[in-house]
């Protein structure tokens, strides 16, 4: 069964002097397990699509299935619950606390978790996955003490402190430079192929979409057929809508 | 669900993060619940002492005068009847609960010689010991008279700074010997000075003698006017004495027999009025009810019958001077808690800004799963620590000012509970109203906009 399944998504933004339609009839999927970049310059509308996917912003029309559940129907407070649980956002400035340590800062979707695990049993688990982005000698550094990539690695533990179904990294690398993008990317990798986990990386940059399983390109508000083709050998197809 | 400690925690780390700008935000909490404290103890420290001031004035006192005597029609107005003794005094002292101690009092006015000096003193009371406790009067030189002295009706005196200053120009007067209606009387004490009283008569013009002295060795009754059939022994300046051919008798002298079917009592042990000291002035009423029950048990009253007693008090001039000092201390206490409103507008200014500034982690909070109402409460109860930590700095600092206007100024200040726990509920409600707003307008921001907010 697909992860991600949305079916003719529409967004259309009311500006002052007419409708604006950045998102005109998105039709994609995502199987559980994958590494796939969503690509596209910006103004394609793939920060809107992102945000969708997110459960950050709801589609104007069309249906949106995640993990088998219609999102595109829930309520504000039931979609803070689906971003909780099951998506993990890493951000391209990072958004970490300022004057927090890196432990707290993974620790944070916890507070809104209801995990039933005891403090220390939460903490037990983000000082693992520390340690699995490398990071468990750097527990108690605040952001300002960490480099770029650190501090990209830390916003990732945290993006997997609650076990999520999906990471959604929105241009992971932007600010970072050459060399600890490859690092960050390259975890990315790792995740995805030893721990099994679904990574949906948006970017516009074509070196970042390479180092997926599959592109799926997406222009003017719409899946571009192309992407059929990059996306050769992994299963189900993103197709794109006339 | 996210857990209130776990909220809590959150808010103090926020606060943490920027510890100056927290400190001073919460100055404004401080000042305000300084001074509401300041001025609720020093306030309340002044009314007691007011209170104090208006008991040594005799406000916790009650006065039982007798009742009107009537004859044939014709009444001789209040306190003139002869119903209260000195058993009465003594029955109040030891049967009333609610009373603290209890005098007789005999009046007279007589003329006082010593050697070539007299005098004509305002009051002469005959009473007890217990007297000048009552009306918290003490002795500037010598000593009070005891128990003893009533007893034996010995004849000795306490005298007032005037009638010292009056009938001893060289100002020693203990261990002389004053005439009274040519009894010799020592003067064993002198009285503090007291002032005038509230309607301006020289309190100091006074002669306390015992009152049996009074009544059995120098005046018969107390007041010319009181039993106009014995004039003659109870006079200022009895010119019978002087000349005695003169003297004319009104009323016929009664035969031999008149005199056998109507005895007259030669010395009725009555006395002018009775002073009663209460604790503190919320038992007068029911002091006045015990004593009420007492004296008509004592003087065989039926229950139709009316008092032959009144009882005063000056409860009216305790509650003009007390709610004076309510008052003051409740205006004070306003202006205290303006400064705390003003306080409170500093907290929402800052947890406006507060709210702006971390609008990024607003929306990172949103993002990783928290509701509106987790934003809503993590605002809201960083404003309401932010209050009670001023709060209780706030309660520390007021202490402090009102111990430093106590040792520096003097003034009495007396420790308020209810000013503390009230404090204590003014300032988290203070942070919940003025944290309101601010913390409903981060739970309402949009995550996306949040997120990508510079």
């Amino acid at each position: 069964m697909d992860l991600i399944r949305t079916e003719n998504l529409y967004k259309t933004y009311r500006l002052g002097g007419g409708d604006l339609s950045v998102l005109k009839g998105v039709s994609m999927a995502l199987k559980p397990g994958e590494l796939v970049a969503l690509m596209g310059v910006s103004g394609s509308g793939k920060t809107t699509l992102m945000n969708i996917l997110g459960c950050l912003d709801r589609p104007t029309s069309g249906r949106y299935f995640f993990d088998g559940d219609e999102i595109s129907r829930l309520s504000p407070n039931q979609r803070a619950v689906v971003r909780n649980s099951k998506i993990g956002f890493v951000f391209q400035n990072f958004n970490l606390l300022p004057r927090t340590s890196a432990l707290e800062n993974v620790l944070l979707p916890t507070a809104y978790a209801d995990s039933g695990l005891t403090t220390r049993d939460l903490r037990r688990r983000a000082v693992e996955i520390l340690q699995r982005v490398g990071l468990g000698d750097r527990l108690d550094h605040e952001p300002s003490q960490l480099s770029g990539g650190q501090q990209q690695r830390v916003a990732l533990a945290r993006a997997l402190v609650n076990n999520p179904r999906l990471v959604l990294a929105d241009e992971p690398t932007g600010n970072l430079d050459s060399h600890t993008s490859e690092e960050v990317l390259q975890m990315f990798q790792q995740l995805n192929s030893e721990q099994g986990i679904t990574i949906l990386l948006v970017t516009h940059d074509a070196n970042v979409a390479a180092h997926a399983q599959r592109v799926i390109h997406i222009r003017d508000g719409l899946i571009e057929a192309g992407s059929v083709a990059s996306a050769a050998g992994h299963g189900t197809l993103a197709t794109g809508d006339a | 669900m996210i857990k209130i400690t776990t909220t809590l925690k959150t808010s103090f780390r926020a606060l943490r993060r920027n510890p100056m700008r927290s400190a001073l935000t919460t100055l404004g909490i401080i000042i305000g619940i300084a001074s509401v404290i300041a001025m609720v103890q020093i306030g309340e420290g002044s009314s007691a002492a007011i209170k104090q001031t208006i008991a040594n004035m005799g406000a916790n006192t009650l006065i039982v005068f007798p009742g009107a005597a009537a004859s044939g029609g014709v009444t001789f107005g209040g306190g003139s009847a002869v119903t209260l003794t000195s058993q009465d005094a003594t029955a109040i002292a030891r049967d009333c609960p609610s009373v603290q101690a209890a005098a007789p009092q005999v009046h007279a006015r007589l003329q006082l010689v010593r050697g070539n000096q007299n005098w004509v003193p305002q009051f002469i009371y005959g009473t007890t010991p217990a007297y000048l406790k009552i009306r918290d009067w003490p002795i500037a030189q010598g000593r009070a008279f005891t128990n003893g002295d009533v007893l034996g009706a010995n004849e000795v005196c306490l005298l007032g700074q005037t009638d010292v200053k009056e009938l001893f120009p060289s100002g020693k007067a203990v261990g002389k010997t004053i005439l009274v209606q040519n009894v010799p009387l020592r003067v064993i004490g002198v009285l503090a000075r007291k002032g005038a009283n509230m309607m301006g008569m020289d309190q100091d013009d006074v002669l306390i003698l015992p009152w049996t002295t009074l009544k059995y060795r120098i005046s018969g009754t107390a007041l010319q006017n009181q039993n106009q059939n014995t004039s003659s022994s109870s006079s200022t300046i009895s010119t019978n004495q002087l000349y005695p051919e003169t003297s004319q008798n009104l009323y016929p002298t009664p035969s031999a027999v008149e005199q056998q079917d109507l005895p007259q009592p030669v010395s009725f042990p009555n006395v002018n009025a009775i002073f009663v000291a209460v604790p503190t002035a919320s038992q007068i009423p029911q002091a006045i009810k015990e004593i009420t029950v007492l004296l008509r048990q004592r003087h065989h009253l039926q229950p139709g019958q009316p008092n032959d007693f009144n009882i005063r008090n000056m409860a009216e001039i305790s509650n003009a001077l007390g709610s004076t000092s309510k008052m003051m201390t409740n205006l004070l206490t306003g202006v205290a808690l303006i400064s705390l409103l003003v306080g409170g507008v500093g907290i929402m200014n800052i947890m406006l800004v507060s709210v702006t500034e971390r609008t990024r982690e607003i929306g990172l909070r949103m993002a990783v799963g928290a509701k509106p109402r987790d934003i809503l409460s993590q605002f809201i109860l960083e404003a309401i620590v932010l209050c009670l930590c001023g709060g209780v700095l706030g309660i520390l600092v007021g202490q402090g000012l009102s111990s430093a206007v106590k040792n520096l100024l003097g003034w009495p200040i007396a420790l308020s509970v209810p000013a503390v726990v009230a404090s204590v509920a003014v300032s988290a409600g203070v942070g919940l109203i003025f944290g309101y707003y601010p913390a409903w307008k981060a739970s309402r921001l949009d995550p996306i906009e949040a997120l990508r907010y510079e």
